[in-house]
């Protein structure tokens, strides 16, 4: 039994390397699906990932299957929706998720018909499921830089970004660091789907940002709370995951994101505040 | 000493005025009551005040910087997970901003804050658990802590009960006092009468401003509801030689 959970990790280094990628994802994505969660922007994860899809193929149809080219083309790609639909939100009477879903649409059409009128046929599906499996170095060290610039990022902006989420109105009374938290919290939901499309895909990578953080909502109250109990769920999921891929030959990526989905339902169902079993076998009520 | 001008003050909406050339001086230190029906345009004149809408003409100018303002539906997401002590902390903005640390004597001044709208033992209670009125209380507690030099309150009293009214009415007194400026929008007309020295009625346009018991009669009140129920989809641009004549 020990030897089925430990033994793929110490004799393949592949396995390590895909779980080393996989916990500095979590521990860098997880944060920042917490506060997508809290701002109700879960949603945007997803559109933000699509948005980042069109800027990889192109990078990709330049230099071919290079993670330089790649992670440029979805930077630049991610950051322009961010940017533009940041400002028309901001500047504008759209709400947020009617100016990125806009956004995201031009983005995924533009990059569908630069792919298809290249006329070459690129084979997008490692970008699509991504290649956890196949880690360079190089992929590595990227993956650990974004999740440390996320870390600093929060810590630098954690007030106002709480702030700029819970009360917005009164930060803008205040302070003049409200447009540049939003587009820093944006461009940190950029950089971290940017990692986790060379680990799981630009799909999948969203999963991980989002699923842990919506479990925790059930475990926790306090936003460092919910941020602990997302990072650990994230990283069973990723070692689970992982496991069940080497020992079954499941496709890596869908295998950690259906981790994921298992402990959210678990905790949909089990969780302590506000899950189906706190509503339906509610415990004695308390005295004051 | 004017603390805040309206000079030829137009504030609206996607063209329309709200407020249409006010021309009004709110002296520093007085204390102000903002009457008038709804639709007069007296939320609309808090938020020019405190610049989160540009006027369409003329101009607000301020004596000093520091503005605390207390909306009618402040846009804060009651499910966010934030104890009510962080929330009231965040007063402190001016003194410790964005990075600041909170010390000791912070401390004090939070827990002596949340005492004086009566809600000592909130600390950690999250902001979702809390009813309206004592929401309000929070705010009020959050209000305490900027020390603002001009206090901007909606309707602060609207769905209080009588005690956290009064309650919350001895602050405003207090900060009356320390010679701050309160300027509050009321429909409650006997506590008008009874607290604010000054009243400003407005009906878009302006109506009457000066001591509250000059200025607060029957006859203007039936004046402002008149003045207020005009509403025109396809209103002609409104230019300096047609004004009045409408």
């Amino acid at each position: 039994m020990i030897d089925a959970l430990i033994a793929p990790f110490v004799d393949f280094a592949f396995m390590r390397r895909a779980l080393l990628g996989c916990i500095a994802i979590s521990v860098g994505a997880v944060p920042v699906g917490v506060f997508l969660m809290l701002r109700r922007m879960s949603l945007t994860g997803d559109a933000m990932a699509h948005a980042i899809l069109p800027g990889a193929a192109v990078g990709f149809l330049v230099s071919g299957l290079s993670l330089g080219a790649m992670t440029i083309g979805g930077l630049v790609a991610g950051m322009a929706v961010a940017l533009l639909s940041g400002f028309v939100t901001r500047v504008t009477a759209l709400k947020e998720d009617a100016s990125m879903a806009a956004f995201y649409l031009i983005s995924l059409a533009a990059g569908v018909m630069i792919v298809s009128t290249q006329g070459s046929n690129v084979d997008l599906l490692h970008v699509l499921f991504g290649t956890v499996l196949a880690l360079n170095n190089d992929a590595l060290i990227l993956l650990c830089s974004i999740t440390t610039i996320t870390w600093f990022t929060l810590a630098v902006l954690f007030r106002p970004l709480i702030l700029e989420c819970a009360d917005p109105q009164f930060l803008r009374s205040v302070s003049t660091l409200s447009a540049v938290t939003h587009f820093a919290f944006l461009a940190l939901v950029v950089l971290n789907l940017v990692a986790g499309f060379q680990a799981l895909g630009t799909l999948m990578s969203v999963g991980l940002m989002i699923l842990p953080a919506a479990a925790a909502r059930f475990w926790a109250t306090g936003i460092g709370g919910m941020v602990g109990v997302a990072i650990v769920a994230a990283i069973v999921s990723s070692a689970t995951g992982l496991l069940l891929s080497y020992h079954y030959s499941l496709p890596s990526g869908p295998a950690i994101i259906l981790v994921a989905g298992a402990i959210y339902a678990a905790s949909v169902v089990f969780g302590r505040h506000g899950s189906l079993m706190a509503r339906y076998l509610p415990r004695p009520h308390l005295a004051s | 000493m004017p603390a805040i001008t309206f000079k030829d003050l137009t504030l609206g909406y996607d063209r329309h005025p709200a407020v249409h050339h006010l021309d009004a001086v709110i002296s520093s230190g007085s204390l102000t009551a903002v009457v008038g029906p709804n639709g007069a345009g007296k939320s609309t004149l808090l938020k020019g005040m405190v610049g989160a809408l540009a006027p369409l003409e003329g101009s607000i100018t301020h004596a000093r910087d520091r503005i605390a303002y207390l909306p009618q539906q402040a846009e804060i997401d009651r499910t966010f997970p934030l104890p009510v002590r962080d929330l009231v902390a965040m007063g402190l903005w001016a003194e410790i901003g964005a990075f600041g640390r909170l010390r000791p004597a912070h401390a004090d001044r939070i827990a002596a804050a949340l005492s004086a709208v009566g809600l000592t033992g909130f600390e950690r209670r999250s902001i979702a658990a809390l009813s309206g009125g004592q929401m309000q209380r929070v705010l009020f507690a959050r209000l305490l802590l900027q020390e603002a030099d001009v206090n901007l309150l909606d309707e602060p009293f609207t769905a209080i009960d009588a005690k956290t009214a009064a309650d919350l009415m001895q602050i405003v007194h207090r900060w009356h006092g320390d010679g701050r400026t309160v300027v509050a929008v009321l429909h409650d007309l006997d506590a008008v009468r009874a607290h604010f020295p000054e009243t400003l009625v407005i009906a878009r346009e302006l109506v009457a401003h000066g001591p509250t018991e000059q200025v607060l009669t029957a006859e203007n009140l039936f004046r402002a509801r008149q003045m207020c129920e005009a509403f025109d989809e396809n209103a002609a641009v409104c230019l300096p030689e047609t004004r009045g004549a409408a």
